[in-house]
């Protein structure tokens, strides 16, 4: 699915723990234009959860949610 | 040669201060001079190939450089450079600091990086540092409104600190305006204070507003009140009003166009008819839910959003805890804003109620 979605902006938050994972999305969220798309890559497991719910709940489109190594994991938004 | 650099954008979150001093004998040195005074300063002007970068503009007295001699453009004893960005309101542009101060905020989806950023440029004037002032001024500052001015002439009394917090015991005897600037920069470096150590007249009072968006206006007699009012139309501000005596406040935002003080009371009292704070008391607390009061309208003005307590006026009755609300709208009649004006200037009230005009609640 990711093959198919051009993505905009990348960042990492490896390192960065609740609630500034959310905080650092919605950020960069802020600097794409409508219907552009994030990819933000965590470490901190409950960000799993919380950024995709979060910025579910502002109205954006979450694509898609991908372990990608033992310890990271990809986030992948289209904004609202 | 001693220059004064004012700087914005960016910028601060470098130097942490918006006016920083320099030295250079032309342009170039003095990005010399402040890469070593802030490393990391010369990337945010020049590029790679050492030119001054497309989106930053650098003016000296006023005139951009590029119109000068560019980099060469020689510098005098007592020029002030002032070095722009192009601001896109860059959320990015928060420094790691600033998103961990923020963060609450930014999370609000009412208000987000874009909401910050606009509290961050937002300038707001404070009349009194006294009882509205000092929680206003406090939850302002720490809300990150990039500049706040303050208009106090008066001193720190002991008789003052049972409800003024902005000032300590160990600020007795000085200037309100200074210990109000430092218990400020305590909360938030990112805010720039203003001191106006002055007493407020139709002389001043238009100078003093017109360098901010919104004035939160705490005074507690008759003449800065109306004159703040009067002004706030004039100038076409928004007028932040809270009142407090004895268990008793209110508070309201009169906006341009959309009324005044005097459209609730057209006239001051006359002297002596109605007892001032220093005779009647006021509840310490009492200035607390007020000044906050105002400090929510204000954050909510900025912010855009919300129902503003424009047009009604919200009263609180300490005894009772209770509030209640009636309409204070635009009185077409007004003397000042209505549709036949009879106030064209400025008028100073004689100071009455015992005590100087101008000193706070």
């Amino acid at each position: 699915m990711t093959e198919a979605v051009k993505v905009d902006l990348e960042i990492d938050l490896k390192g960065e723990v609740c609630p500034y994972t959310f905080v650092k999305s919605k950020l960069a969220l802020e600097e794409l234009e409508s219907g552009q798309v994030l990819r933000v890559v965590v470490d901190h497991l409950p960000a799993v959860e919380n950024v995709p719910r979060s910025l579910d709940n502002e109205g954006h489109q979450v694509l898609e949610v991908v372990q990608i190594n033992d310890s990271d994991w990809s986030i992948t938004i289209r904004k609202a | 040669m001693a220059v004064s650099v004012r700087v914005l954008g960016q910028f601060p979150g470098l130097t942490r201060s918006r006016t920083v001093e320099g030295h250079g004998s032309d342009i170039n040195g003095l990005i010399a001079d402040l890469e070593r005074q802030y490393p990391g300063f010369r990337g945010l002007v020049y590029d790679e190939k050492g030119e001054v970068l497309g989106y930053v503009n650098i003016y000296v007295n006023g005139d951009e450089i590029r119109s000068l001699r560019g980099k060469a453009t020689a510098l005098q004893n007592g020029d002030e450079v002032t070095l722009l960005p192009a601001i896109r309101g860059s959320a990015l542009s928060f420094t790691e600091e600033q998103i961990k101060r923020y963060s609450r905020h930014i999370i609000l989806s009412q208000v987000g990086g874009k909401g910050q950023r606009r509290l961050l440029e937002a300038s707001v004037l404070l009349i009194g540092a006294g009882g509205l002032g000092s929680p206003a001024g406090l939850y302002l500052a720490a809300a990150g409104i990039g500049k706040l001015g303050i208009v106090d002439f008066d001193l720190v009394d002991l008789s003052n600190l049972h409800r003024q917090i902005l000032h300590h015991n160990h600020d007795l005897g000085r200037a309100k305006v200074v210990s109000a600037a430092e218990a400020i920069a305590d909360v938030n470096p990112d805010v720039e204070v203003v001191q106006h150590q002055v007493q407020l007249t139709s002389e001043n009072v238009m100078d003093i507003i017109a360098d901010y968006d919104i004035v939160v206006d705490g005074s507690d007699n008759f003449p800065t009140r109306y004159l703040v009012s009067d002004a706030c139309v004039f100038g076409g501000k928004p007028n932040i009003h809270g009142s407090i005596f004895r268990f008793e406040g209110m508070a309201t935002v009169f906006l341009p166009g959309k009324g005044c003080y005097r459209c609730l009371y057209p006239v001051p009292p006359q002297p002596g008819a109605v007892p001032s704070c220093q005779e009647a008391g006021v509840l310490g607390v009492l200035p607390g839910i007020i000044g906050l009061i105002q400090a929510t309208e204000t954050i909510k003005f900025i912010l855009d959003i919300g129902e503003s307590l424009n047009g009604r006026l919200l009263l609180f009755d300490a005894l009772d805890m209770e509030f209640r609300e009636v309409k204070c709208r635009r009185n077409a009649n007004c003397p000042v804003c209505g549709d036949n004006p009879t106030i064209t200037n400025l008028i100073d009230y004689e100071e009455f109620c015992g005590i100087r005009a101008a000193s706070h609640q």
